[in-house]
């Protein structure tokens, strides 16, 4: 078995007194599109930041190539890009100077893919930073990150901020990306991004992974929605668990004129996961 | 006026983000004031006593161009001396901080459009600024006059001291507000503010040790010149407050006119488009640390060059301020040298303190480029630099070497220029070799500075900001700490003590290896601790 391009082990952080991270385990393939989902301050940021190696991991392992991320910060970057959460810009260099910078900072980027991704998000290179807008700003990073040829993308909620065509010229990116066998960790809360692109998802909530599967193996874990219309008007309807479902619909009986069964969406899949109480929540930061 | 609505509301919240800035730098200006008037006043038994040992001094134009003209001769006079035009830039440096702090940095970060959408007026932020800067300059103006009244000090003196203060404190107030209308940003703003102030202070100090009355008239163009001609114990001229009030209301006026001319975020000058694509010098550590810095840097360079231009200017006048052929041959047999000799000792004490004066400057400009170092990694910029191929020492080393290298530049561009104006125009003044031997001598006390700022930097970019503390700290313990008798072991603390530029060829190899040491080894320290913590 090939070693995982990421892959942590009882990953603890502490900031003060309060948990970021608690016993985080992650492992993602090489070539997977691994969805990392979790609500605001579950611990999202705070890993990738780890797996960057600008901050240290209070316990437990974290590997990325089999490598130690803190002790080979610099090596390790070079077969990576990032996009952060929160994109600042500086605010006298422009858009393009920008991603050149970037970009030659880790080892180079693709002139043509620079300027096919400028036009595909519509991004005016010649602005200065401080003029870009939230969505512009992103569009920046993202462009210095999907232009290079780096192995690894990991990718902090890099839709924040992007109208729907854009998002849409991410997705196109996103599958590029993956039929190019690289591999990209992508946190995110919005969930729709996560389904249309990525083959495993990891759910992450108070500093650690509650549910990790393909989207099928996830779906199966939860509820599927049935109705049951009959015809004299009565509806009946339950939750269940994929495998109780035909013994339910064989104990309906006659008179039966439609029936629907409804797997979870991820959505529900994530608020399943996510209102449930769980302890220790307070004071997680992402 | 609704322009305004919401203007205490501002000022509580300003004064809450300040509580602990002014009543600190209230109580430590009053501390130096009131501390080195003490000391003064135990030490001498009358006035004729003081003038006997301190009068030399006091006629020097070295002393003139930075303290302003000694003409209140009386002990009480002689005693705040000092402390009168040092402080009051202390004074303006607080106003300039506190306005830039609640509009320009605001507005660049957004918090003023949060603030404005609410029920804020257009006029509010700016006016809380004001008020509290001029709230912050009164408040300490006040508190040293209470205090040297405290100490048995002549009423109505110490209140013209504390308007020597309030005069500056309120003249910066309207420029720095000007200042924050003028540029897109809050480093632009402080380019503007800090380089009046250097203006105005340059221009007293012209005036101040000028030989000719027409010359002498230059100080009273600036606030600087008002304040030195407050004369608090002898003339105490208390309406020259008047002058500073009208100033400062045409100042915010004008301030208020630019606000009402731009939108949220602009400044007058729109921004342009640039480059699509970066230049190669732009793509490594380094060539992003000079390009974020050049412009600072380059604006220092200047003011550093025409102050250097007029010293040098200052430092040739030497020989008209000892009068004529007569008096300089008579004084000269006085002291047992030959006139020449007198000359050139006079006009390289005059430009050794200078030079000593500007070494504390391009410290500070050494540490504001340090101090990038906490910006850009609190802005999360450093997070998108160092998930590249960029190590953390390259990162360090880029923006900390950038400062001791700029720091030096400034030193020496100074020296040079002084030394090549002033020698041009007298022989006795020293030469351009002779101002780069101060330079050596100088520029290590600055660099233990900016090597502080390194290592307060590396452990965390909360604690940079008060490396501005330590250089204020060093530069009043090497300056103020004989005249307020501190212990001397307290004095040597501050490295600008033992940065002896005079006497020109006299090498104190010893103290010149020792602060480069102390200097690297802060450095080092700083790296240290900048290679193991957590950034962002």
């Amino acid at each position: 078995m090939t070693t995982p391009v990421i892959e942590t082990v009882g990953l603890t952080k502490t900031f003060g007194s309060t948990k970021a991270l608690d016993g985080l385990d992650l492992t993602v393939e090489a070539g997977q599109v691994h969805g990392f989902l979790g609500p605001n301050g579950a611990g999202k940021s705070t890993t990738l930041r780890i797996l960057l190696g600008l901050l240290r991991a209070t316990s437990g392992e974290a590997r990325l190539f089999g490598r130690d991320p803190w002790t080979d910060a610099v090596e390790l970057h070079r077969q990576l890009a990032y996009v952060p959460g929160d994109v600042t810009l500086w605010p006298n260099l422009t858009g393009g100077e920008i991603i050149d910078l970037l970009g030659h900072l880790r080892g180079g980027l693709n002139p043509t893919r620079r300027a096919a991704l400028l036009e595909a998000f519509e991004l005016d290179p010649r602005k200065k930073g401080r003029s870009y807008s939230k969505g512009n700003r992103q569009k920046v990073a993202l462009v210095a990150a999907l232009a290079s040829d780096a192995p690894l993308l990991l990718l902090d909620e890099p839709t924040a901020g992007l109208d729907p065509l854009m998002e849409r010229v991410f997705q196109d990116e996103l599958v590029r990306v993956r039929d190019q066998g690289r591999t990209v960790l992508l946190s995110s809360h919005i969930l729709s991004e996560v389904e249309k692109a990525c083959s495993v998802v990891s759910i992450v909530r108070a500093g650690r992974v509650v549910e990790r599967g393909t989207l099928t193996e996830l779906r199966h874990l939860s509820d599927t929605h049935v109705v049951a219309t009959f015809a004299d008007g009565r509806v009946e309807e339950a939750h269940l668990h994929p495998e109780q479902v035909a013994a339910w619909v064989a104990s309906l009986g006659p008179g039966v004129t439609n029936l629907t069964a409804t797997p979870p969406t991820l959505e529900e899949l994530f608020l399943a996961r996510y209102s449930s109480p769980v302890a220790s929540e307070e004071g997680a930061t992402s | 006026m609704s322009g305004l609505t919401g203007t205490s509301t501002l000022l509580r919240l300003a004064a809450r983000r300040d509580r602990w800035l002014i009543p600190l730098s209230a109580l430590a200006l009053t501390a130096l004031s009131v501390g080195s008037a003490q000391a003064t006043i135990a030490l001498y038994q009358d006035a004729d006593s003081a003038m006997a040992e301190l009068g030399p001094v006091l006629s020097a134009p070295s002393t003139m161009a930075m303290y302003g003209p000694a003409t209140t001769t009386n002990l009480h006079g002689l005693s705040i001396f000092k402390t009168l035009l040092m402080g009051a830039v202390f004074v303006g440096l607080l106003a300039y901080a506190i306005v830039r702090r609640h509009t320009r940095i605001e507005e660049e970060e957004g918090r003023l459009e949060l603030l404005g959408s609410g029920v804020v007026g257009r006029q509010a932020p700016l006016t809380a600024a004001v008020l509290l800067a001029t709230i912050a300059t009164v408040g300490t103006s006040l508190l040293s006059t209470v205090g040297l009244i405290a100490i048995g000090f002549p009423a109505l003196g110490s209140l013209c001291f504390g308007i020597a203060w309030t005069i500056v404190g309120l003249t910066m107030t309207g420029v720095t507000a000007v200042a924050a209308q003028l540029t897109t940003s809050a480093r632009g703003a402080a380019g503007w503010a800090i380089g009046a102030l250097g203006v105005l202070y340059v221009l007293r100090a012209m005036g101040d040790s000028a030989t000719t009355d027409s010359g002498r008239r230059l100080s009273w163009v600036s606030p600087f010149g008002w304040a030195s001609q407050v004369f608090p114990y002898g003339q105490n001229r208390w309406w020259l407050i008047g002058p500073a009030l009208l100033l400062t209301v045409a100042l915010v006026g004008a301030a208020y006119w630019l606000l009402e001319h731009r939108d949220l975020g602009a400044g007058l000058l729109p921004s342009r488009k640039g480059r699509a694509m970066a230049s190669r010098s732009l793509l490594s550590a380094p060539g992003l640390a000079w390009r974020l810095t050049r412009g600072g840097f380059f604006g220092w360079l200047v003011g550093f060059v025409v102050l250097a231009a007029a010293i040098g200017g200052l430092v040739a006048q030497v020989s008209q301020m000892l009068g004529n052929d007569a008096v300089q041959e008579m004084l000269a047999q006085m002291a047992g040298v030959p006139v020449g000799e007198l000359l050139s000792s006079m006009a390289a004490v005059y430009a050794a303190t200078m030079l000593r004066f500007l070494t504390v400057a391009a410290a500070a400009a050494g540490i504001t480029i340090v101090l990038r170092l906490a910006s850009e990694e609190r802005s999360g910029r450093t997070e998108e630099v160092l998930a590249t191929g960029t190590s953390r020492t390259s990162w360090y080393a880029a923006f900390t070497g950038l400062a001791f290298a700029v720091t030096l530049v400034l030193i020496a561009a100074f020296a040079a220029v002084v030394g090549a104006r002033g020698h041009a125009s007298l022989d006795a003044a020293p030469t351009v070799a002779q101002m780069l031997e101060g330079t050596v001598k100088a520029t290590p006390a600055a660099w233990v500075c900016v090597g502080v700022a390194a290592l307060f930097v590396g452990l965390s970019p909360r604690l940079g900001p008060w490396a501005w503390g330590v250089l204020g700290l060093a530069f009043v313990l090497g300056e103020f700490g004989p005249t307020m008798r501190l212990p001397q072991w307290l004095i040597d603390v501050s490295p600008f003590a033992h940065a002896t530029v005079y006497p020109f060829g006299t090498w104190h190899w010893g103290t010149i290896t020792a602060l480069t040491a102390i200097a690297v080894a802060l450095w080092v320290a700083g790296w240290f601790a900048h290679q193991r913590r957590d950034l962002g």
